[in-house]
């Protein structure tokens, strides 16, 4: 049973790997991608009437950064943080250089 | 006249939300919940205030203004770089920020670095370095807030008083409010902006006969087609611009803004939506920009236009002093203005300058944020809390932010504009360079107080140095430059019409390289901080 919960367990790191590592990749190509020097003299087409090429390429480039957004969010949110912790557990003592809050204050 | 008074009425508004928030306020004394509005900002305010304090006058203004002398290529430069490094800042330090904040309850990024690093005066030199970058900003809203003023009343209201009521305003707001009247306001006066672009797109656009038409004719001449490409910069000075945003995140006031939402799941939406913000806003603002290069029937934009024209061809003949007076005349920070005036009637013309009142008041929520890093990083961090208490120091907070106001509004009556305008400047370049104490702090264990003192050392000089080049090596014509030194066939450093260039790039990039350079050397070379305090982080 320990073996196997092992297996499952290396799997998720694994997989959860693979993900952090796609989405990585996601935002260095997107990154990249600004650099659009393929339409950087080019007018034509002028889309939908009103919009050259090389703005309307923008237009989508930030939709894009949108969609990629939401990928991270959905995908490598950090949850850990949501109760309010960082990595270690509350009651470390807290350091001289930091502000104390009046509750750490009162405790005894 | 009409357009002054739904002005007045806008600031009455912004000025009842912030006395509004006072009401609401419950812990009037406490410290984090005049600075933080008690770290309880729900999800809309959170993702409506922290774009709003990202764009400032030159979101709408400026950006125009540029894209009118620029062509489209300023969407690409500020828009979607940041609409891209923006959330991305959001999404892996800000949310770490907010944690740390929560967990040991930091209100201020130095804080966060003094206790991280174990460290006291290197704090206070990053905390005066900062807040000397952050000073232009809001002298930059005082003077916006004058010249709006003056040229929505048609000259009637005179410069400073209109910088007067615009300072009055945003003082008693932020003195009351503290950071929910601050950040209540920015909420509504994003609404405002959203608003405003969709209006001024439409209405100029029918004023126009409609963009389609225009962007045509700018097409088929050759002296404007240019402005529908990018051709004006070279790709490595577009790329450089990719690094200005990271400085988003450096400033204070949005680093502090990230510790007032109630939930670190608000940045969720911040992250996805921010782009769509960014595109909502900039978009019209660049496009109208453009397309006023056709408007050659608006008599002021026409005037510009010969400007431009006779600097293009006359500049060898022309003395220093008629170059800076065309300069001036030609400069499109007004555009919008000018566009509005012809194109749409009156009541609206007031209506919509309340939008562009609304970008040009961002200076709020800097201004606390001086006074939060004043009373949080000196005055409590040298004892002051501890000996007057926590009403004593929301106290100083509030005196500060007086003091901050007044100040700001002196020196906006006494020096021209073009020396805060060049300021502000420099001050993103600095803050980018500021990124790898973030990032060394939140991500590198080995990140030591020494690496951190070497950045900010390094961040000062590389702007103050910049800033001195620029005004000892006159501005060549344009298209020109002066170099100095050469590498592989390249001038190092040279002196552009646009500013400086180091090998190509934008100074931007080889201070944020070396900065992080410096981050990893000096650390490396230095003992790194108490293993006991390493793990409160890691």
């Amino acid at each position: 049973l320990l073996v196997s919960k092992g297996f499952l367990n290396a799997n998720r790191v694994r997989i959860k790997t693979m993900k952090g590592l796609w989405l990585a990749l996601l935002v260095v190509v997107l990154y990249a991608l600004h650099q659009d020097t393929w339409f950087w003299r080019a007018v034509q087409p002028v889309v939908l009437g009103f919009l050259p090429v090389g703005l309307f390429y923008h237009v989508c480039y930030t939709l894009a950064v949108c969609g990629v957004m939401w990928l991270l969010v959905k995908f490598a949110w950090p949850s850990h943080l949501e109760s309010g912790r960082v990595n270690a557990p509350r009651s470390v003592a807290p350091s001289p250089h930091r502000p104390i809050s009046a509750e750490e204050d009162a405790a005894p | 006249l009409i357009p002054a008074i739904v002005v007045f009425v806008y600031l009455a508004s912004v000025l009842y939300i912030g006395i509004f928030a006072f009401r609401r306020s419950t812990h009037r004394n406490e410290a984090e919940d005049y600075f933080l509005a008690g770290r309880s900002l729900g999800v809309v305010v959170f993702l409506l205030s922290l774009f709003g304090t990202n764009m400032t006058a030159f979101a709408l203004l400026g950006s125009s203004g540029h894209a009118f002398a620029n062509g489209i290529v300023t969407y690409g430069l500020m828009a979607s770089s940041s609409a891209l490094i923006v959330p991305l800042s959001l999404f892996f330090i800000g949310t770490r920020m907010w944690a740390l904040g929560k967990k040991y309850g930091f209100m201020t990024p130095v804080q966060m670095f003094r206790d991280r690093w174990e460290c006291g005066h290197i704090g206070t030199v990053i905390t005066v370095v900062q807040a000397v970058l952050l000073i232009p900003y809001i002298i930059i809203g005082v003077m916006g807030g004058g010249t709006t003023m003056n040229a929505i009343s048609g000259g009637r209201i005179p410069f400073w008083v209109g910088g007067a009521i615009v300072a009055m305003v945003v003082m008693s707001y932020v003195f009351f409010g503290g950071m929910r009247g601050t950040a209540w306001v920015n909420a509504f006066q994003t609404t405002l902006f959203l608003l405003f672009g969709t209006i001024a797109l439409g209405v100029i656009g029918a004023g126009m006969g409609g963009f389609g038409q225009a962007v045509n004719e700018l097409a088929s001449s050759p002296a404007t087609a240019a402005l529908l490409t990018r051709e004006r910069v070279s790709p490595l000075y577009f790329f450089s611009y990719t690094f200005i945003p990271l400085s988003s995140i450096c400033f204070p006031h949005i680093i502090i803004f990230c510790l007032t939402a109630e939930r670190v799941q608000h940045f969720k939406k911040t992250v996805i939506l921010y782009p769509l913000c960014m595109l909502a806003i900039w978009l019209p603002a660049v496009f109208l920009g453009v397309t006023a290069n056709r408007a050659v029937e608006v008599p002021a934009i026409q005037a510009k236009l010969e400007a431009r024209q006779t600097l293009a061809t006359q500049s060898a003949t022309l003395s220093p002093e008629q170059k800076v007076e065309l300069r001036a005349k030609a400069a499109g920070d007004d555009i919008l203005v000018r566009l509005l005036e012809h194109y749409a009637p009156l009541w609206l013309v007031g209506l919509l300058g309340a939008g562009i009142m609304a970008a040009v008041m961002a200076s709020d929520s800097q201004i606390l944020a001086l006074s939060t890093m004043f009373t949080e990083d000196i005055f409590a961090f040298y004892e002051g809390k501890a000996r007057f208490g926590e009403a004593a120091q929301v106290r100083t907070g509030h005196i500060f932010v007086i003091l901050i106001t007044i100040v700001a509004y002196v020196i906006a009556l006494r020096w021209p504009q073009s020396i805060f305008d060049l300021a502000v400047q420099f001050a993103f370049s600095g803050y980018s360079a500021l990124m790898p104490l973030l990032v060394g702090a939140l991500f590198w264990k080995r990140s030591t107080k020494w690496g951190a003192l070497a950045v900010t050392l390094w961040a000062a000089a590389a702007v103050i140095a910049v800033a001195v080049f620029q005004s000892v090596v006159p501005v060549p014509a344009p298209g020109a430059e002066v170099g100095f030194g050469s590498l592989f066939g390249q001038a190092i450093v040279s002196r552009t019409a646009a500013g400086t260039s180091v090998l190509g790039f934008l100074p931007v990039v080889p201070m944020v390289l070396i900065s992080a350079l410096l981050m990893m050397v000096v650390s490396l070379l230095t003992p790194k901080p108490n293993e006991a305090t390493i793990r409160r982080y890691f």
